[in-house]
């Protein structure tokens, strides 16, 4: 009853009380679960952040997953950032009206969204569609074919072996491929403007080398970073916990694709809040 | 040798053990029998760690293994061969790689070595120029003695089998029944083996547990089994229309 007076207090109406009440209802099944399920994950970070049982063994699993969420990823991220580049290029020019702005702003433009939001967010989330069902789906694999109890009895801690290399992998190698990415997405946006004569090469050169604030490329870089880490180690946790079968894992995978875009677009608000404003 | 002291187990209001005590000895082919969710995997997973028993205590060679940290865990883990009831061959490394593997992580060999070794391993269970062949690309019956071989390459001290020859047929499964009876007294190791396979019991069973409803119902050996007035273990003896009609 209090909520609802300091509600109708601040002007919202019964429906938005009724709204709000629905919601915090719905999650109060839930947060025990969320709870539950972060505490896991931390528990299952601590297991794997420790020092891998053989230097050699640990260096030749990262080189495999440099190959398998790296290099593999290079042909999917450079068709995507150049043809981000070209469209945001296009619709920049095509939304400058007034003769005061110059043409410049296009290349300035293209720029500044490529570094700042559409090579590091979107190259992430869709590296969290391809990587993270990948290791999510490989991981619930060995999980219900035993091969992770296997490993177990072995004698091996299984988190360590499996979600190190693949986390470090992650996070040593997508700023290179944002890094590519964005050279790529500002080479699409500049090849479009001279292809389709809505900007000449000079006037979009002359912009992408104007106003340059060295911080947005550290910016970048820092949400790439904690982006790669939201992949890896959420993929993972959700694969490494698969139980059943198929079914399971194939829910595993879809789950850590949704649950690692909500995350990276939550922690993309966050750090532009914190590192921007 | 293995002791299991009071081991009980529970999943929710379900008792799967109850207060089970045995021992497995060494240089001898155990067997875990019993029908199907009589308690015979949970068992086996208490003993290698995969499942914390409620109560009790389980022993290697005088060593606990129940209730102690999971490191001190992985060092007796580090002597334990393990074959899983599919294999649990990793499908991303090659029959090579797979054997190899517990040498990677546990020894200082010299890549020379580790090959001797794999090839000594895969040799003992008769398998040969199958070293690059990945598990997808081997019959069934390959893939346990390759699961073998692995658990054999570390030179273990106990071996754990979960119902070896699980989806063999008759002739494939005698040959890894065999194979893991003559590497127990080759190497004096302790071996356990979870299965509900007469030929394997009559076959290999040189000491035997019967589990009944999570209880432990009887012991013997392959030579008393037949003879049992037990009803419970008859009726689990005699269950098959072959059995029956060579007592007949």
């Amino acid at each position: 009853m209090f909520a609802e007076q300091v509600f109708k207090k601040l002007g919202f109406s019964e429906v938005w009380y009724f709204i709000m009440n629905y919601l915090s209802g719905v999650f109060k099944g839930y947060h025990m679960v969320m709870i539950r399920m972060l505490g896991e994950y931390l528990l299952l970070m601590f297991t794997t952040f420790k020092r891998p049982d053989k230097g050699p063994v640990f260096r030749r699993q990262l080189m495999t997953e440099f190959i398998g969420l790296g290099v593999d990823s290079f042909g999917i991220v450079a068709i995507i950032s150049v043809f981000t580049g070209a469209i945001v290029a296009i619709q920049t020019a095509y939304n400058i009206d007034s003769p005061l702005i110059p043409l410049s702003m296009v290349g300035f433009t293209t720029r500044q969204m490529v570094i700042l939001e559409f090579s590091p967010t979107i190259i992430s989330l869709i590296l969290a569609g391809k990587v993270g069902s990948r290791i999510a789906s490989e991981i619930g694999t060995m999980r219900v074919t035993e091969q992770i109890d296997a490993l177990r009895v072995m004698g091996v801690n299984p988190a360590n072996y499996l979600i190190l290399p693949k986390i470090t992998a992650a996070m040593l190698f997508n700023p290179v491929l944002i890094t590519f990415s964005i050279v790529l997405g500002i080479f699409g946006g500049w090849g479009a403007c001279v292809v389709t004569d809505l900007v000449t090469s000079t006037d979009f050169i002359q912009g992408l080398r104007g106003w340059f604030e060295p911080f947005t490329v550290t910016y970048a870089m820092i949400k790439t970073l904690v982006f790669a880490f939201i992949i890896s180690s959420v993929s993972g946790f959700l694969g490494y916990n698969v139980q059943g079968g198929s079914i399971e894992v194939g829910r595993a995978s879809t789950k850590a694709v949704v649950y690692s875009s909500i995350l990276i677009i939550f922690f993309d608000l966050i750090l532009t809040q914190l590192l921007l404003i | 040798m293995i002791f299991v002291k009071n081991i009980s187990k529970s999943f929710a209001e379900r008792v799967v053990l109850d207060n089970i005590s045995t021992s497995f000895e060494k240089g001898k082919t155990n067997l875990i029998i019993g029908q199907s969710g009589s308690g015979k995997t949970v068992l086996m997973k208490c003993c290698i760690g995969l499942l914390d028993p409620d109560g009790g205590e389980i022993l290697y060679d005088n060593r606990p293994f129940s209730g102690i940290s999971e490191k001190r865990k992985q060092d007796i883990r580090k002597e334990m061969g393990v074959l899983f009831q599919g294999g649990a061959l990793f499908d991303s490394f090659t029959v090579e790689q797979n054997v190899m593997f517990p040498l990677n992580m546990f020894t200082d060999l010299s890549n020379e070595e580790k090959l001797e070794r794999v090839n000594f391993c895969l040799k003992r269970v008769n398998l040969v120029n199958v070293n690059n062949l990945y598990p997808s690309e081997i019959s069934g019956g390959m893939m346990k003695r390759v699961a073998i071989a692995r658990a054999i390459s570390n030179s273990p001290s106990y071996l754990f089998c979960d119902e070896p020859n699980s989806g063999l047929d008759p002739k494939t499964a005698e040959v890894i029944d065999e194979l893991i009876s003559e590497i127990t007294q080759e190497y004096n190791i302790t071996t356990v083996i979870n299965t509900h396979d007469m030929n394997s019991v009559l076959q290999i069973g040189q000491r035997i547990t019967f589990l009944y409803n999570g209880r432990l119902w009887w012991e013997g050996d392959k030579n008393t089994i037949l003879d049992t007035d037990n009803p419970e273990l008859r009726d689990f003896v005699f269950s098959t229309e072959l059995t029956r009609r060579i007592i007949k």
